[in-house]
């Protein structure tokens, strides 16, 4: 990241080019995501979109987007993105379109999708070394239909289908690793609440070629519960508390890019959320709290 | 122009190499596999300029495929059976985007039970969706279709997929003479696609497949979709006729064999017709009025052809090789609503379940069905719908039912 052109913040956008008055939640981590990574891409990129909150962002007649966007569907969105950039690739040989028309396949989804339901979709699309980027803003639950438990939601938190005292009783799945594994170009993990570490990472992978992931932690105010200004402290928090690691995947070597130290107590992440109401009160809930602060600390403990 | 013996599944894929086909997003199944296989061939060796991508599923290779088109480029993608089940979704949502493209699917049953063999449920589980549907019941007539296909797909006032269908195995792997016509002959009926003002271009704001938020806006654009499906019609008799004349072999919505003078009249669709067309031929030297009817489009429905086809008929059998459970045959159901109230529809209208799993229909069952047909002209009364099964059939299945019975009773479930 030596040769970024991001060094500081004021190095940034001072504009964002995605259009504003969307209908997307006060607060959402998702749509600043968006707005950070469409900022460093600009508008010579095609989005291909699959089932989630993002699909509200083009609604007939008017749309956000400077650039094309396509709407496929929640299982499928990396098979679009193989139909555009082989549609592009055949336009340009054809010399229909010319180098400097050409396009960056961007595939955007949700959770739900990425770590569930267009999982094979992925990694037919890694497998095949498709040219594209791949966004996910993982807000940790189908937060679209009113924050069911995904495969993305941490252990224990409160959504619509986990309301028992002990919320959601699975472990989130490890998309990096699964992305890893399948030796892609890129893969890097953003939060928005961290936006040059952020923009660096978009400037890296924009630099590449080959299947790239960013995934971006999104906190959601209304999935979460919690207050719409408390997006960016939540996701510094994840951040500090070392919950969500920055890091990325670069020639089958994995970098953290911001270590946290010294790394606050888990508590004062959960604690922000209502999500996670449930292990502070009635009565705090120790044992279950300690567990989530050693997956923690053992993650960090083999990292380092 | 060159004639060489080809299957189906071969033709089909000349077809596709003749309409200079861009892209071909793939995925193996049973026995759709050939055309790809062929044309696979044909890339590595230079002879086809065409980008072929294997993907993970049908679901997939139906969203590329779509994807592609969106972006302008001519796309041709081939399944069967459980593969179009599985690119079901993809079907409604690629039709929704308005493009055109060209899928063929090589018609077989579809589980469970599980089985190679063909019927029509796979295609027609596809009515709705939003492609066009051309039937084939030649070799020869699915290379000639493929090419009216992707004219129809890509004509201004209809902009839809279309679908050409054709039986596996009877037609798949049955190798007939086709006549293939020569790139320049066909690159006169069918000129490179222009995408049109769809296009993907760098800050310029095109969104496809966007969300509506009320029923009017949906209405509309889904309305839209049908009257330009509805236009198919004519713009495929048009179609048929500029081929006839480049080429010598004319297609219409409906193929009328004998049916003009006919009393009785089979309708059926595919290639068991042909069957149909030699049953009419042993009728007719024994001396009955009997005809047959073959819809080539089953999306556009040909409704106002096939009210003037039958205008007047004394009886009509429609054979169905599908089974819509809980109500019967899906061709007759759409051939009563066509003919309902309508004067001088034929007042016997039967329906025969056949062909299922692709079960024979003999020659004799052909007699018995006219026989059926003629009984209820003479009296009056409309046959029940009615299962083509023979008793011979029955005491053979009767048979395997004993024997896994008794298999069952030998790992000692048996009391």
């Amino acid at each position: 990241m030596s040769e970024t052109t991001y060094q500081r913040l004021k190095d940034l956008p001072a504009y964002h080019i995605l259009g504003t008055g969307t209908p997307m939640c006060a607060g959402c981590g998702g749509l600043a995501t968006l707005h950070e990574v469409y900022d460093i891409l600009g508008e010579k990129c095609v989005i291909v979109n699959a089932a989630g909150c993002m699909t509200l962002l083009s609604v007939y007649p008017c749309t956000p987007f400077r650039g094309s966007w396509l709407y496929t569907a929640m299982a499928c969105a990396p098979a679009g993105a193989q139909g555009v950039r082989d549609g592009l690739d055949i336009l340009k040989k054809k010399g229909r379109l010319s180098q400097e028309e050409d396009l960056e396949v961007v595939v955007l989804t949700g959770d739900g999708s990425a770590y569930g339901m267009g999982l094979s979709a992925t990694s037919g699309a890694m497998d095949r070394e498709l040219d594209f980027l791949y966004l996910c803003y993982d807000n940790e639950g189908y937060g679209n239909t009113g924050q069911q438990f995904s495969a993305a939601t941490p252990h224990a938190a409160r959504t619509a289908t986990s309301k028992g005292s002990l919320g959601y009783p699975g472990y989130k799945k490890d998309l990096f690793a699964i992305w890893a594994a399948h030796r892609p170009s890129y893969v890097a993990t953003v939060v928005a609440a961290e936006p040059l570490d952020l923009a660096r990472k978009i400037e890296a992978a924009g630099k590449l070629s080959g299947p790239r992931l960013i995934l971006a932690l999104s906190p959601c105010p209304t999935g979460w519960e919690y207050e719409p200004s408390a997006t960016v402290e939540i996701g510094k928090l994840a951040v500090q508390t070392g919950i969500w690691p920055l890091k990325e995947y670069v020639d089958g070597k994995v970098t953290h890019t911001k270590i946290p130290h010294p790394r606050l107590p888990v508590r004062e992440y959960l604690k922000a959320q209502g999500r996670f109401h449930h292990l502070f009160a009635p009565r705090e809930n120790r044992g279950l709290i300690a567990e989530i602060q050693a997956r923690v600390d053992r993650y960090w403990q083999e990292v380092l | 122009m060159n004639r060489k013996l080809l299957t189906g599944n071969g033709a089909a894929a000349w077809g596709a190499r003749l309409a200079r086909i861009d892209y071909l997003p793939a995925f193996p199944i049973t026995p759709q596999t050939e055309i790809i296989e062929t044309i696979g061939n044909w890339i590595d060796n230079d002879a086809l300029e065409c980008r072929m991508v294997t993907m993970e599923s049908e679901h997939s290779m139906l969203t590329a495929a779509g994807a592609a088109a969106v972006t302008g480029v001519r796309v041709f993608t081939a399944t069967s059976s459980q593969g179009l089940l599985y690119a079901t979704e993809m079907l409604y949502t690629v039709a929704g985007w308005r493009v055109p493209l060209v899928l063929v699917n090589v018609s077989r049953g579809i589980s469970s039970p599980i089985t190679l063999e063909p019927d029509h449920n796979d295609v027609l589980a596809m009515r709705d969706c939003g492609f066009l549907q051309l039937h084939c019941a030649t070799c020869q007539e699915v290379l000639d279709n493929m090419l009216i296909a992707y004219r129809l797909a890509e004509h201004p006032l209809i902009r839809l997929p279309v679908l050409v269908n054709l039986d596996g195995f009877y037609l798949s792997f049955t190798r007939e003479p086709v006549q293939i016509p020569s790139q320049a002959e066909v690159d006169r009926f069918l000129p490179p696609f222009s995408a049109g003002s769809i296009r993907f271009r760098g800050g310029e704001s095109l969104s496809e497949g966007v969300a509506v938020l009320e029923g009017s806006a949906y209405s509309y654009f889904r309305y839209e979709a049908h009257l330009a499906s509805l236009q198919g019609l004519a713009v495929y008799e048009e179609l048929g006729l500029e081929f006839g004349e480049l080429f010598g072999r004319q297609y219409t919505t409906l193929e009328c064999y004998r049916s003009e003078d006919a009393e009785i009249v089979f309708v059926m669709i595919g290639s068991f017709a042909t069957k149909g067309k030699e049953a009419v031929d042993r009728l007719r030297e024994a001396g009955a009025k009997v005809g047959l009817v073959r819809p080539r489009l089953l999306r556009p429905f040909p409704v106002s052809a096939l009210r003037t086809a039958l205008a007047g008929k004394k009886g009509v059998a429609v054979i169905d090789q599908n089974l819509s459970l809980g109500k019967g045959g899906i061709l007759l159901t759409e051939l009563s609503s066509a003919l309902y109230g309508i004067p001088g529809a034929p007042p016997i209208l039967a329906g025969f379940v056949g062909g299922l799993g692709g079960r024979n229909i003999s020659n004799e069952e052909f007699f018995e069905i006219h026989k059926v047909v003629q009984r209820g002209v003479a009296t009056g009364v409309c046959p029940a719908p009615q299962l083509l099964y023979t008793d011979e059939e029955l005491r053979a299945l009767r048979k395997m039912q004993s024997v896994a019975r008794a298999a069952k009773t030998n790992r000692g479930g048996g009391a």
